[in-house]
């Protein structure tokens, strides 16, 4: 595979990492062999809460065939206190695990049984007898209104609220009026690889293999847990089964499979069952969504009010923003956001890929849709008509915008004819409609470093503890390095996910790309000019060079690199540091899709007959990655338009949904056949490369367009999501 | 401990197991091929898929003492004297695969699906002209292989460009 070296950024390069997925041979973590084997940890979950474990019978799972260990509060080895330090973030605070006889929710681990097998395992944690006594638990926030608290901070924006302009004026003023709310589902991120940690001890040191998406954090929160130095833990995390926010920080089975292997002194594997993530792994939580939307007569976006009811995790502070977009999508008079929170006695609630807008754009894009269907506008006109000539809620300049690209873009491809009368357009005995809708994800850089070394034969190895979580970022770090030195993607190793490399801000918040890239950039810049250094030094004075195999190519001349750098060889150090780029703009990746939508006019049943994508991603690093990312994005955003609901059983805070036969996410016949058009660019105010991410913008929009899409097929607007087959079957037109 | 043999592969393997473990299991810790996955362990994801006999199936829900004298398959074994199979190389060129959990299985399913639209095997969207390599086949029957990633388009692609291979 021997590309040019003089443009390989951007190109469409297979992923280097094909050949060892496509054969099996690339290690997740659960692969992780140990010599000397590897004992077997089975969580035994809390069948009640919130309350107290009265009763726990751990002597017949101790008995019985191949257990080595069951860990209880009573005989776990000492931990820091749950959620210490406090001053820490939530990634990095302590996890303790099996602390007491409290239990905060459904599903928590009472016990770890650890057997020499699997099936010893299970069978012995089958054994264990637990009672809780129970205490009243809160766990729908509907349900307790009352207890709505303003959270101290909402993911990913400066504040929690906002308020611009006079709203109730505006309002009041407004020639056209929506009043709406929505309620959006909890959902889990069901990434294919279950959580799984393979932990062992050497000496004072742990060692873990796991799946992560920030290999950085999760050793400040094994050291935080255990209290031990973060010199002392290892954690090797080469590739990573998809995370999608559910792996971004520790999850109780990492810390029970250190604690197994402390208390057992082998390696120990806790693999998370898919029933145990839905209570063991963190959820995106059910949200009430109200918006007060105002427009003059012309369509015109006078007032904006967009509030949101969720629930926390008692103990774990995430709230998520749903009026993310709100603030950033339009021109409006006025603008006021609003996020609240109830503290529930419920699983981990935390990040899901594009927290905010995933279900942000969800309510909002309908609603703007309702509102531009009120004023007799198109859908499309209406969006161009209300674009902010800067960022209507901070007033800061735009880094790069380009939405009207993309919107004009996508009307043209897609060949938006404007709006039918709703249920007016039949194929057979189906009812097909057609729905926009914007797409818009904050783009940002998290600090980063990178290390390059070039051996005399000319191969250079990069490391990061940047994950490659299924993103593409050994393929993309790859090109970055080939280009940068000039030399063909071949000779390049990069080497990811392993805490001994640099540290990176890993993987999340579509931040990765830029940042490790960014990093790795420098690094191989600084390499660079070392290179040219010890050039002009042996008397070739060149302004560029070339490498290929063990020659540096210079001013026509053939140079060997031992001759350069020795066996020794050359090494650089990179970084990236965000306040050197941070100029004050409000920076975003844009997107718009279009849907086409059927919806069978006897049973109501919804199929996606075509989805459509814009997008402006700025530099684009792979062109091939990239559409795969933003077609993941998509299929996502069809799951959650249409698909994906945990539901709740509010009597008990339990999940009820806790496989794949209940948590329903598009399987292959779902999706249709999906347009992806990337906008060529280059967002200079972003990052040292020029990109913008991209891992989460695909799914932005892409089911609000859906549900605009089944309320033109059908004329109902259904104000919940997902939007089921049973939302419409008794309000469908008669045709 | 119960006594079984099974060729896995090419490679016959006599072993003693617990008769509780499944076949991906015995796969996956006895024989130490950490190529299938495990993605639900209930016959819900299609990660573990194996071909067996011929014949694709979710192996996590298939107990390994009964598969005595059974010829399996696992995504180790399509790739053969270190070449990649047409349908691996396929998957790399389309970028049929993101984070690679589901592949494995994925390239199972594709393999045996191929066998099996040639065999003329029906389908629920198979119409009255019969069998043929359409993308709402392919789909159809691709649809037990869960991928979270979102690689479906390009598997689908993937598969046509191989569907005239005979490997
Ligand atoms: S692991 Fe067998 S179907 Fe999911
Ligand atoms: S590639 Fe990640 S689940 Fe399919």
């Amino acid at each position: 595979m021997e590309q040019s070296t003089s443009k390989i950024i951007g190109e469409p390069m297979n992923r280097v990492d094909g050949p060892a997925k496509v054969t099996g041979r690339a290690e997740y973590a659960g692969d992780h062999q140990v010599e000397g084997g590897i004992a077997e940890g089975f969580i035994v979950e809390a069948p009640a809460a919130p309350g107290k474990i009265v009763a726990l019978d751990v002597a017949d799972a101790e008995a019985a065939d191949g257990v080595v260990s069951v860990l209880t509060y009573k005989t776990v080895p000492q931990q820091k206190p749950y959620g210490s330090p406090e001053d820490e973030g939530r990634f990095t605070q302590s996890h303790a695990v099996l602390e007491n006889d409290r239990v905060r929710h459904f599903g928590e681990p009472v016990a770890l049984v650890v057997a020499e097998t699997l099936e010893q395992a299970r069978y012995a944690a089958s054994l264990v007898r637990v009672e809780i006594e129970t205490e009243e638990g809160v766990f729908n926030a509907l349900d307790h209104k009352d207890q709505a608290e303003k959270p101290d901070s909402v993911d990913g924006l400066d504040e929690v609220d906002t308020q611009d302009g006079d709203f109730e004026t505006q309002f009041s003023q407004s020639t056209h009026k929506l009043e709406v709310s929505y309620l959006t589902g909890a959902q889990h991120a069901s990434a294919m690889e279950p959580h799984v940690t393979v932990a062992q001890w050497d000496g004072e040191t742990l060692i873990v293999h796991m799946a992560i998406q920030i290999v950085a954090s999760a050793v400040s929160a094994y050291a935080n847990t255990l209290g031990i130095d973060e010199a002392n833990v290892r954690i090797i995390s080469p590739f990573t089964g998809g995370g999608f926010g559910s792996k971004l920080g520790v999850h109780n089975e990492a810390i029970l499979a250190a604690l197994a292997a402390k208390q057992c002194g082998k390696a120990v594997r806790v693999a998370q069952t898919r029933r145990n993530l839905f209570a063991n792994g963190p959820h995106r939580s059910r949200h009430l969504q109200e918006l007060k939307l105002g427009a003059d007569a012309s369509g015109k976006l006078r007032a904006v009010r967009h509030s949101s009811l969720a629930s926390m995790a008692r103990n774990y502070p995430f709230a998520e923003a749903p009026a993310s977009p709100t603030r950033a999508s339009y021109a409006a008079d006025a603008i006021h956001t609003f996020h609240r929170m109830v503290k529930a006695d419920i699983p981990k609630v935390d990040s899901m890929r594009a927290p905010g807008e995933a279900i942000g754009t969800l309510t909002y894009e309908t609603a703007i849709d309702e509102l531009a269907e009120m004023c007799g506008v198109d859908p499309v006109e209406f969006r161009i008509l209300n674009e902010p000539t800067q960022d209507p809620t901070s007033g800061h300049a735009f880094a790069d915008r380009r939405l009207l690209d993309c919107i004009r873009t996508g009307a043209a491809k897609f060949g938006w004819s404007g709006r039918v009368k709703p249920g007016s357009r039949m194929a057979g005995r189906k009812l097909v409609g057609r729905g926009m809708a914007v797409a818009i994800r904050p783009n940002t850089l998290s600090p980063a470093q990178a290390e390059v070394k070039l051996a005399a034969d000319g191969r250079l190895v990069a490391r990061l503890d940047m994950t490659d979580i299924g993103t593409g970022t050994y393929t993309i770090l790859t090109q970055i390095a080939a280009e940068t030195l000039s030399m063909p993607a071949s000779q390049v190793l990069v080497q990811l996910g392993d805490s001994r490399f640099p540290e990176t801000a890993g993987s999340g918040g579509s931040f990765g790309a830029s940042s490790s890239g960014s990093a790795l950039l420098d690094a191989c810049a600084k390499l660079k000019s070392a290179l040219s250094e010890r050039l002009t030094e042996s008397g070739v004075s060149a302004n560029a060079f070339a490498m290929k195999d063990g020659r540096v190519l210079a001013n026509g001349k053939r140079i060997e690199l031992a001759d350069l750098i020795g066996a020794e060889g050359l090494s650089a150090d990179g970084a990236v540091d965000p306040d050197n780029h941070a100029k004050g703009q409000a920076d975003y990746s844009y997107g718009v899709q279009f849907a086409e939508v059927e919806v069978d006019a006897d049973t109501g049943e919804i199929r996606v007959r075509r989805l459509l994508g814009v997008f402006d991603a700025g530099r684009i690093l792979n062109r091939k990655t990239a559409r795969s990312q933003l077609m993941g994005g998509m299929i996502f955003g069809i799951g959650g338009a249409l698909l994906e609901e945990s539901l709740m059983d509010d009597r008990f805070g339990s999940f009820m949904t806790r496989d794949f036969a209940e948590y329903h996410i598009a399987v292959n016949r779902d999706v249709p056949d999906l347009e992806v058009h990337i906008l060529d660019g280059y967002s200079e105010h972003s990052n040292p490369l020029g990109s913008k991410g991209i891992g989460e913008l695909g799914i932005c929009g892409a089911g609000p367009a859906i549900a605009n899409a089944v309320h033109e097929a059908t004329g109902v607007r259904v104000r919940k999501f997902p939007v089921h087959m049973e939302d419409l079957l008794d309000r469908l037109p008669a045709v | 401990m119960y006594p079984l043999m099974l060729t896995v592969n090419g490679t016959v393997h006599d072993v003693e197991i617990d008769p509780r473990r499944s076949l991906l299991d015995l796969v996956r810790e006895t024989l130490g091929l950490k190529g299938p996955k495990k993605g639900c362990d209930h016959g819900q994801c299609g990660a573990c898929t194996m071909i067996v006999n011929g014949r694709r199936i979710n192996s996590c829900l298939s107990l390994a003492v009964t598969h005595e004298g059974d010829t399996v398959i696992t995504v180790e074994g399509l790739s053969e004297a270190g070449e990649l199979h047409p349908l691996q190389q396929a998957f790399i060129d389309k970028d049929a695969l993101q984070c690679g959990f589901c592949t494995p299985g994925q390239l199972c399913s594709a393999a045996a699906l191929v066998d099996e639209i040639r065999e003329g095997l029906p389908s629920v969207v198979t119409g009255e002209v019969g069998v043929a390599m359409t993308n709402e086949e392919i789909r159809e029957r691709m649809s037990g292989n869960l991928c979270r990633c979102g690689a479906y388009n390009n598997i689908v692609e993937a598969i046509r460009t191989v569907s005239g291979d005979k490997r």
